[in-house]
This record gives C-alpha cells, structure tokens and sequence, in this order.
C-alpha cells in the first residue's frame, strides 16, 4: 500500500517560496514521474515527500495516515539518489544490507533479501564487490537494491539515470518499467527528461517554478496540452507555436502545431518556406524551414528518405484536426 | 617531460636543490656516526679515540633508556588518541553551519602558529602554575587543593600542552576529509534507517579513516621529537625524560658527545621504520 496525498503544501528557503501551495494525490501502485525544466521544485517536492526536507506549512499523508512530523526512515519510503549515494567502504552485499541492518532484523531473513533482490536485479555475481568497482548500470542497480529490500510503500527516484550514457539509460529505462510492473508498488520517478516521463510514466505532473501545471497520463498531455508551456515542453522536437493572422484564423492568440502533424511537400500547401537546416535521423528527418511569415523557425517532421536541401523551397500542410489553440494568457481552447 | 632533452634539462635544474639538501642533511648525520664511535668527552679530555660499538651498549643499558623509550610512546600514544578523537569530534562540529564560521574556523587553527616554547611556557606560568595558574583559581575556587600539575601530574600535563599544539592540525586535516564526505549518502543513510550514532559510526568514521591514517603518522613522526615542551616546563624531571630529551642530556648535561650520538643513531632508525610506513600509506593512498 502506497498512497500519497499532499495537501496545501509549500516551502520555502528563507524569503524565497519555491513551493507555492499545492495539492496532489499518487495512488497506490501508481508510476508517477514529476518533470519540469531545472529549478522547477521538482527534486524539492521529492525531497519533502521523502521526510529530507520539513514542509514550510501544509501536510503530507502517506496510506491515509498523516506523516508530516514522521522522520524520513519510518515513512517507509525508499529514495534512489542521483549520485547513487553508494557506500563506498562497503560490498555490495553490505550495501544493500544496510537498511535492513539498520532495522535489526536477523541475519538469516537479510540475507533472503540480499540474495532475493540481487537475483531480481541481476547482481548476484558482484554482492562481494565494492561499488568502485562496477559500471554504472550496475551501481544504479546496487542503489535499487538497497531500496528494494526494505519493501517500502513507495519508491522516490531522483533523476537516476542522469549520469548514465545513452544507451544504458534506454536500458534500464526499460528495466525500472519492469521493476514496476512485478513489485507494483508506488513510484515518484523526478526527471528532466521528457523522454522518460512519456516512456514510463502512468501519471505525468509537469512543474514550472514549484507549480503544477497539469497531470495527466501520458498521452493527454501531448494531445490536450493545458496551456503553452506543457504543449511546448512534452513532446520532442517542440511544438511550433503561431501567433498573429494565422492564429486569428482559428479564434485564437496562438495556435501550436506538432512537427509531426506537418506535412511536406514541393507541389503546394497552405503554407510556404525555404529549408534550413536539416537533421537526418534516417528514421526521420526533421527540417527547419524558414521565411513562412509564420514564426522564425517551423520545424517539421518528415519520412527519413524525404530529400530537401538547404535552400529549397517547400509546402507545409498542417493537420487540421490536430492543431492546438491557445488564448492571450496562454490557455487551452477547446 | 617526455624527451631526451626535457629529461636532462630537468635534471640540471633540479642538481642545486638535491645537492643542497643532500648536503644539509649527509653532514650532520655523518658527524653523529663518527662521534657515536668515539669516546669524545668535550670538557674531560677531548677526543679519546676510537670505542667501536661500546657507545651504543652503553645507552641501550642504561638504566635511564627503557623509561625514557616508555615516556615517549605515552606522550605519543597519548596526545595521538587525545587529538585524533577529539579532532574528529571538533571537525563534525566545525561542518555544521553556523554564523561566524570563517572566524572560528581561523581561531581553531591558531594554537599552530604558537611557537612550542612559548605555548609550553604560558602553560606552565598562566594555567598551571600551582599559585598563580588559571588551573588553581578554579581549583580553589570549587574548594579543592590546587594541583601542583607539573610535579604531580608531569606526564598528563605534557600530554596536555602537546594535544593543545596538535589539536588544530587533526581538526584541519579531518574538517576537509568530512567536508569530502558526499551529503546524499547520509541522506540515503537516513532513509535507510540510520540512527545519527550510527550515521557516524558506519559512514563518517570509514570515510574518514584514511585521513585518521595521514594525521596519525605525521604526527606520530613530530611527536618522536618533541623537545621544547619538556625543556621549559620539567626538564626532564618527574618521569618526563623522553628518548630525545635523554639523548639532549647525554650530550649537554653529561658532556659525553659519543654517547649521545649514539643515542641519535637509534632515534634516526626509530623515526626511519615509522617514515617507511608512512611512505607506504601515504602512497597507497595516492594511487587509489
């Protein structure tokens, strides 16, 4: 079980209020990844949740209970730390022991655990080696481990692949999925990485500067973005944003349009332009096309074997049934 | 310094260094290996020629020798335990945040500028001393009879003084190695249940036990040596003659140059076997 509720909950360090009161409930089992540019509040709200922090005023509740005065071991919660926070001095297995160490329980059920967890996480083969001694896929396991055996309520994740290398991060992407799937129990995953939210997220909380500025599963966020700034930060490349007679066409101050809900074209459209720049993915080919007397830049997703060059000039037609209007303060229409 | 010709030119610039140092430090210790075989009495007839080995014989047998080597590793032991503990004790305190920190971290390093003379000196005469001190206004004042602290607590209270001089320097060396220490691991301590206690005793203390390791031996190497201490405050007297001040006193008191020397030869083996460790320590530490 691991519901967590805040309610009213704010912060502030000194003069500087960088959580502006907000309400928000995770429900049990639930994968919930908070994102946001740097400095939104994000890892801060995970800190609060996680007891590392004291609530300025506001309280949080975890399983219906309320835990604002509860210290961070006894919430019964376990954090993943963006630098691991490995004991260094110790073995893995004494890693991953500790929690339960610390909770005196006796050697024979540790050990269970130890051997338990590391089987889940494929470490069986490292328990008697230091953490200087693995890669860095196989330290952020040892730091998943150690939060594993304690069978917390909720698992809080602070940007835990941030200093892993692409392709790894892909991988164990995919491998904390799977975590969550067999445990099924709660997860708070912080990240900066829209990739991540959207990949394994079952409930998105987009922050800007300590505000929520909409949850939602993954998919109602890119397709009814509630105002300019999740439209411009969920999705990737970002979304083209319009303004002025094209917007007024469509009863709007700003119309938004995905790179990929344009289409390309040399015999004719709606809109005209010449290339820029142009990114081969070889799946896709994303162009900046320039001069539409539209917005500086419209960036548009085509085929990967589609072949403009710098300088060409092109046809864009935009979807009509997918485009996104916003008013003068930056909300959704419709 | 990857060429032939960088190589060399290093060399030659780096001659007047070694040469003086090698100097410096071949002159005298040849002079103790000659005098250490001579029977060299300055004021009863000079050089009376060549002993072999009776010099060192005679010091080892001595009935001043194995106190004297007892004395030295109880001051060093000593004052080794009182900084490193509460050194490390001084550093936790000194991280936490507080107002006036740059202040009170230069006033904990102070007592190091304090030349050993004069810190030994003010010791005995504003702290000690059994009339006047510090120590004794206190004493009476709590209606107990004044310590005589260097006669009848010589030992301890040279401890005391040498701990005083040290103290800062621990502090300093494991003040940064706690500075060192990653924050998110006693944050993830934390979550994992830690109690403070155990915080300190399963995280901070093996983070710091390599510098615990450097204070320890280059402390260890200075302590050997201590002399000044002593000098002003006992003189050697009430079980306070350490190896280097017994070696002082062969040579001044007694007048006998070929015995102290010989005396010396065996401090220089001393400090030497102590260096070695701490080359090696230190070096391990360097590679890791």
């Amino acid at each position: 079980m691991g519901q967590i509720q805040l309610n009213q909950v704010t912060k502030s360090f000194g003069d500087v209020q960088v959580i502006p009161p907000l309400d928000l409930t995770i429900e049990d089992g639930e994968f919930a990844v908070f994102v946001g540019p740097s400095g939104c509040g994000k890892s801060t709200l995970l800190r609060l949740i996680a007891g590392l922090e004291d609530f300025t005023t506001g309280h949080i509740e975890i399983d219906g209970k309320d835990a604002t005065a509860v210290p961070p071991a006894k919430r019964g919660l376990a954090m993943v730390f963006q630098s691991y926070a490995l004991y260094p001095h110790m073995t893995v297995r004494k890693n991953i022991a500790f929690p339960l160490r610390m909770a005196k329980m006796d050697q024979a059920e540790i050990d269970r655990r130890v051997e338990n967890a590391a089987s889940i996480l494929n470490l069986s083969d490292y328990l008697d080696r230091r953490p200087g001694q693995l890669s860095g896929g196989q330290r952020q396991r040892v730091a998943i481990g150690r939060a594993i055996v304690r069978e917390p309520a909720a698992f809080l994740f602070d940007e835990p692949l941030s200093n892993l290398d692409a392709a790894l991060r892909v991988g164990m992407r995919m491998e904390i999925s799977e975590l969550h799937k067999k445990l099924a129990t709660t997860m708070i995953y912080v990240t900066h990485d829209q990739v991540e939210a959207m990949t394994m997220a079952d409930k998105i909380v987009v922050l800007r500067a300590g505000h929520i500025e909409q949850v939602g599963s993954p998919l109602e966020l890119y397709r009814t973005p509630r105002n300019l700034f999740v439209a411009g930060f969920i999705g990737s490349p970002k979304m083209n944003f319009i303004e002025g007679a094209e917007a007024a066409k469509h009863d709007a101050h700003t119309i938004g349009v995905r790179p990929e809900h344009i289409s390309v074209s040399a015999e004719g459209g709606e809109w005209k332009g010449v290339v820029g720049l142009s990114e081969h993915l070889g799946s896709d080919t994303f162009f900046h096309i320039h001069e539409t007397g539209l917005a500086e830049t419209i960036t548009v997703r085509a085929d990967g074997e589609v072949a403009f060059r710098s300088g060409d000039t092109v046809y864009l037609n935009p979807r009509a049934d997918v485009i996104h209007r916003f008013d003068a303060n930056g909300l959704r229409i419709g | 310094m990857a060429t032939q010709h960088s190589r060399s030119a290093a060399r030659i610039m780096m001659a007047p260094a070694v040469v003086l140092l090698l100097g410096w430090m071949l002159v005298p210790l040849t002079m103790t290996l000659y005098f250490s075989f001579k029977r060299y009495l300055p004021l009863r007839g000079g050089d009376l020629g060549w002993t072999g080995f009776d010099n060192y014989v005679r010091f080892v047998s001595s009935s001043a020798f194995w106190p004297a080597v007892q004395t030295t590793l109880l001051i060093v032991g000593g004052v080794l335990v009182i900084t490193i503990a509460l050194g490390i004790l001084l550093a936790i305190l000194l991280d936490q945040p507080m107002w006036g920190q740059g202040i009170v971290r230069i006033l904990v390093i102070a007592p190091f500028f304090v030349m050993p003379t004069v810190s030994a000196l003010v010791w005995k005469n504003m702290f000690m001393d059994p009339v006047n001190g510090l120590f004794a206004h206190l004493w009476r004042f709590f209606g107990a009879e004044p310590i005589s602290w260097l006669s009848e607590a010589s030992l301890p209270s040279i401890v005391m003084i040498v701990s005083w001089q040290w103290l800062p320097f621990a502090t300093l060396i494991l003040l940064t190695a706690i500075q060192s220490l990653d924050s998110e691991q006693l944050e993830a301590a934390e979550m994992d249940g830690a109690s403070p206690l155990n915080r300190f005793w399963f995280i901070i203390l093996p983070h710091l036990s390599r510098a615990v390791t450097i204070v320890l031996l280059i402390q260890t190497i200075f302590l050997l040596s201590i002399f000044a201490e002593i000098f002003v405050t006992t003189g050697g007297a009430f079980g306070t003659r350490t190896l280097t001040y017994l070696i002082y006193q062969r040579v001044l008191e007694s007048q006998n140059v070929g015995l102290g020397s010989a005396g010396g030869v065996y401090a220089i083996i001393l400090a030497n076997i102590v260096a070695i460790f701490l080359m090696r320590i230190v070096g391990k530490n360097l590679d890791a």
